[in-house]
């Protein structure tokens, strides 16, 4: 499997903007992740093809970040603040919560694959928190009400077949 | 208090992220003003400015500007570019200021970005946003486009014979690459561990070439310097630190938030401003600057929040961050959350940060835990002797800060912790559940 099309003109498109190769690794990544959900090792491998660099070089950037998902996530990605300014605000009690509704813990998938739950370390939002990043989209000032409404609000989206929750301003003729 | 307000003064206006409106009230005349004066002299209002770098080191950006090489070039005698980038990789846990520029005021940092490349005679700028802030990555690019559009940016710029391009880069979710030898690294498609300095990147930076690097709300106040003139910013700050700032005031406060301030607000009255601490309740610890700066008291907060006075209480301004800790909180579970990032963000290039902060916090959890001893203190203190100062990049600074700050003045806590076997504020919160409000509770 090679990278699609679409991947490659982005690229193409990009190539004038920075002088080096090297530096459309990241760029890559994402939009492979973006297509896929995750950076899979032939995924790594593609882009490595594609920029003419060995394949150490991307599969050491994949493994330093933690945004890259280097296994399959759900169609939705939860991903719940866990750092100090949303603890102080009560992230821990929606975190349990989420579990419980969910029915796995933090860092699994759901076995339909539907949700994937995360608990990750400071989103940059901490004066509205508790902050929840579904896939693009952050949902700030939550407490357990708006988080369960949130939830239905997903799950009903889910269901009607949704592609791009939450990643309404996605535009793929523009970077970024 | 009818203080001037610099970057959120149109903040509440619908579509004032628009460049019709930033054009409407002003937006881009310093721009021709700069092109007007030139570069010795831009560079010679932002000192007379006193702005200090907005990200946390508070290193004065006019004297930055001026470490960049005039004609760099290289061993054949060819010239080599010189790259302007803006760190935006926000990620310390209490500031979240550079977001709101971005998504509320864009052109300003558009506008000081291409300022600041006709002083340092760049001719490419990256703004490197943190792979997490989606939306404000396309409001950005699309303002750029925007500026681009109406010649504010591209090629021959104004007619000034100057080119200069922009373009937005986006990371992947790394503290670590806040670093600015580490946001290099990470643009030029690589892991994000910090370099060796020297070379500092004004000589060896980007790609190689001399670079500056400055924050998202440096850049953003620059316009301003240029319209009003270096004086009048400087006057709206203290005598070393000019301008005002956007802090950052998160945690157990009624009204968190982003409050735009002279630089000779004190902490007392930014808490106050923020609504005081949630529920009427005390305060117990303030941590004043970002996640990485040592914690203060409810004694200790009659300073002002600028970087020396800061610096004189043990303390750092950092990145304008206050994290308020009400009497609810266990300080011990907090260093310890705190910790738990840190050990998390370690980009592991140097052994003792990358084992320090792992042992730092699995001691933490311990002592939380009610398993700790008073050997444990000690040990503390030791491992944190071994990290400070020890390392590449000031990561492992930013751990022991904290830490460090936490167990000297909260001794006793720790104490009570290895005395009782068990966190004595889980017991006591528990027995006055009713009183307990939803939010901002310290245990669940």
């Amino acid at each position: 499997m090679a990278l699609s099309k679409h991947i490659k003109d982005k690229l193409d498109k990009l190539r004038p903007n920075f002088p080096t190769l090297q530096a459309l690794v990241i760029p890559a990544l994402h939009e492979v992740q973006h297509e896929t959900g995750m950076v899979s090792e032939d995924s790594m491998r593609d882009i490595a093809e594609f920029l003419n660099l060995p394949f150490m070089k991307v599969r050491e950037v994949v493994t330093f970040y933690t945004m890259f998902n280097k296994k399959p996530v759900g169609k939705v990605h939860y991903q719940l603040c866990g750092n100090i300014g949303c603890w102080l605000n009560g992230s821990d009690k929606l975190m349990d919560h989420m579990e419980k509704r969910l029915k796995i813990k933090h860092g699994q998938t759901t076995p339909d694959g539907k949700y994937t739950l995360s608990k990750v370390e400071c989103l940059g939002a901490c004066g509205s928190g508790p902050v929840l990043q579904v896939n693009e989209d952050y949902n700030e000032n939550l407490d357990v009400e708006k988080l369960d409404q949130l939830m239905d609000d997903v799950f009903k989206k889910i269901d009607a077949g949704e592609n791009n929750i939450g990643r309404e301003t996605y535009n793929p003729e523009v970077w970024p | 208090m009818m203080e001037e307000k610099i970057l959120t003064k149109h903040i509440n206006t619908l579509n004032c992220h628009t460049l019709d409106f930033y054009l409407a009230n002003g937006g881009y005349n310093s721009l021709k003003k700069a092109f007007e004066i030139g570069s010795d002299a831009i560079i010679e209002e932002v000192k007379k400015s006193n702005l200090r770098g907005r990200g946390g080191a508070g290193f004065p950006t006019g004297m930055k500007w001026s470490f960049m090489p005039k004609n760099p070039v290289d061993a054949k005698g060819n010239p080599k570019p010189k790259y302007l980038v803006c760190n935006a990789d926000e990620g310390e846990p209490g500031t979240f200021k550079d977001r709101l520029i971005m998504s509320k005021n864009p052109h300003s940092l558009i506008e000081g970005m291409v300022i600041a490349a006709k002083a340092v005679g760049a001719c490419r700028g990256y703004i490197y946003i943190r792979g997490e802030f989606f939306k404000e990555a396309r409001i950005l690019q699309s303002a750029i486009d925007d500026a681009r559009k109406k010649g504010f940016l591209g090629k021959d710029i104004l007619g000034s014979k100057m080119d200069f391009e922009l373009f937005v880069y986006r990371g992947a979710g790394a503290y670590i690459c806040g670093e600015e030898s580490a946001l290099l690294n990470s643009l030029e498609g690589k892991r994000g561990e910090p370099r060796l300095k020297p070379p500092f990147p004004a000589q060896v930076g980007a790609f190689g070439m001399p670079t500056c690097v400055n924050n998202v709300e440096t850049f953003a106040v620059v316009p301003y310097i240029l319209e009003h003139g270096g004086p009048k910013f400087a006057s709206l700050g203290t005598e070393k630190s000019g301008g005002t700032r956007l802090f950052c005031v998160s945690g157990q406060v009624e009204r968190p938030g982003i409050y735009e301030l002279s630089m000779r607000t004190t902490l007392r009255e930014l808490i106050d401003i923020a609504g005081g601490v949630r529920g009427g309740k005390k305060l117990k610890a303030v941590i004043p600057g970002g996640a990485s700066a040592p914690m203060l008291t409810a004694t200790e907060i009659d300073i002002p929040m600028c970087f020396d006075a800061m610096m004189k209480a043990g303390t750092m301004a950092g990145s304008g961050g206050a994290i308020v800790m009400s009497e609810d909180v266990c300080i011990v579970e907090a260093t310890s959350i705190l910790l738990r990032f840190y050990e998390h963000e370690s980009c592991g290039q140097c052994s003792q940060c990358r084992e320090g902060s792992h042992w730092l916090a699995r001691m933490f959890v311990r002592i939380e835990a009610g398993k700790g001893t008073h050997k444990d203190l000690e040990m503390i203190e030791r491992i944190c002797s071994n990290m400070a100062g020890q390392t590449i990049c000031a990561f492992a600074d930013a751990v022991t800060g904290p830490v460090l700050s936490a167990v000297r003045k909260f001794r006793s806590e720790f104490e009570d912790h290895v005395r009782q076997r068990r966190c004595p504020q889980k017991i006591a919160s528990r027995t006055i559940d009713a009183m307990e409000i939803d939010r901002g509770r310290a245990h669940v």
